[in-house]
């Protein structure tokens, strides 16, 4: 275990790592460069978090670390060069995910240490918000894997009814959010009950968000959803009150909605033309 | 510490705007692929929800979420850094071919 200030100082060298890799992603001369800084400011995240604390559970960060270095290490180079896209989106995913158990894990030690009822209106909204995004991110990605890897029809899947089940799913998790932060005194719902819902709306709203778009528009999408998973970290790091989550979430969110809009504009579409129109589908873009 | 916080969201969220600016086509499939790596930084989070927070003798719903959330986040992690080294290596290779 080093110090609190140790651990910050090497939070801000990883931080400050991962804000020149992503400029030299952006230079073809020095791309490659860069993103070995960003891997090399990731490991310094991570070895600060492991001497941060005394830690108790060893046993378990190093059986989920071999694991998925072993499942992402053999995924990374075994996929096919024209399948890197899909792979990007189904990791993508699985950041989403974990971001939405952190926040889990964090809800249950409040119900088991009893400090529900004391922990402010805000951080349990957190806690809801940082769910839905990671959960909406997560099924969202593997849709978006489906369509382009044609697991999935890569058509536009669209239906009647369409937008207003998507008004009702985000009208049901606002819903949720109420109950389970600011009226948790005066409603009688057990709060597992709601944040188990606000799981199980959010994964739903992520499926009905990317099924209407085309395959064709799936590189803009998972951008966007890349985004996502960027705040999503970033709402994480509010739940667990770590700075480098905060920022490192933070620059992936925001330069993730450039980074959209440009890959939308070399494609002379309009994002919430993308988002919304069902085309996309390669052929049908005449209308848009 | 609250406010503090939100002021530090704030400005690292300016800088990523302000840090992708004129992007090569060729380069948008990486630059996604590598800040897709960051965004593993969760992995932070998910490792600190197995340190140091358990009284003796654990507690079992958590340790399931936090490994089901290392591990996931490993994967993003690992998975995104080679594969968007692996991008950039056919990338560099093209280059000096021609």
């Amino acid at each position: 275990m080093i110090e609190e200030t140790a651990v910050q100082m090497l939070y801000v060298l990883s931080a400050i790592l991962f804000i020149f890799g992503l400029k030299m992603l952006g230079n073809a001369k020095q791309a490659r460069q860069g993103n070995m800084l960003s891997a090399l400011g990731m490991l310094i995240a991570i070895v600060s978090a492991l001497v941060s604390h005394d830690v108790l559970e060893w046993q378990w960060i190093a059986l989920g670390m071999i694991a998925g270095a072993l499942v992402g290490a053999m995924a990374a180079r075994l996929v096919a060069m024209t399948a890197m896209p899909e792979m990007v989106a189904l990791f993508n995913g699985f950041g989403g995910a974990a971001s939405l158990l952190v926040a889990w894990s964090e809800y249950h030690r409040y119900t088991t240490t009893g400090e529900f009822m004391d922990v402010s209106v805000l951080s349990l909204l957190i806690v809801i918000v940082t769910i839905l995004i990671g959960g909406a991110t997560f099924t969202g990605s593997i849709v978006a894997w489906g369509k382009l890897s044609e697991k999935l029809p890569s058509k536009p899947i669209q239906y009647p009814g369409q937008q207003f089940v998507n008004l009702l799913l985000v009208a049901l998790l606002v819903g949720a959010a109420i109950l389970f932060a600011p009226l948790r005194e005066t409603v009688n719902i057990d709060s597992y009950t709601l944040v188990i819902a606000t799981i199980i709306l959010a994964c739903l709203l992520g499926i009905s968000f990317v099924i209407p778009i085309g395959g064709g528009d799936m590189p803009v999408v998972i951008s966007l959803l890349n985004s996502f998973s960027g705040m999503a970290a970033c709402a994480a790091g509010f739940v667990i009150t770590n700075n480098v989550l905060i920022v490192a979430g933070a620059l992936v969110g925001s330069s993730g909605i450039i980074l959209t809009n440009i890959m939308c504009k070399s494609m002379n579409r309009k994002l919430s033309n993308v988002l919304f129109s069902g085309f996309g589908s390669g052929k049908s873009q005449s209308g848009g | 510490m609250g406010m503090m916080l939100v002021f530090v969201l704030i400005l690292a969220s300016f800088l990523g705007f302000e840090l992708i600016s004129k992007v090569p086509a060729q380069l948008h499939t990486p630059l996604m692929s590598g800040s897709n790596a960051i965004s593993g930084i969760t992995v932070v989070g998910a490792i600190l929800s197995l340190a140091g927070t358990f009284v003796a003798g654990g507690e079992g719903v958590r340790i399931v979420l936090g490994t089901l959330a290392v591990f996931f986040a490993t994967i993003n992690v690992v998975g995104g850094y080679m594969v968007t080294d692996r991008m950039l290596s056919m990338f560099g290779s093209k280059e000096d071919s021609q």
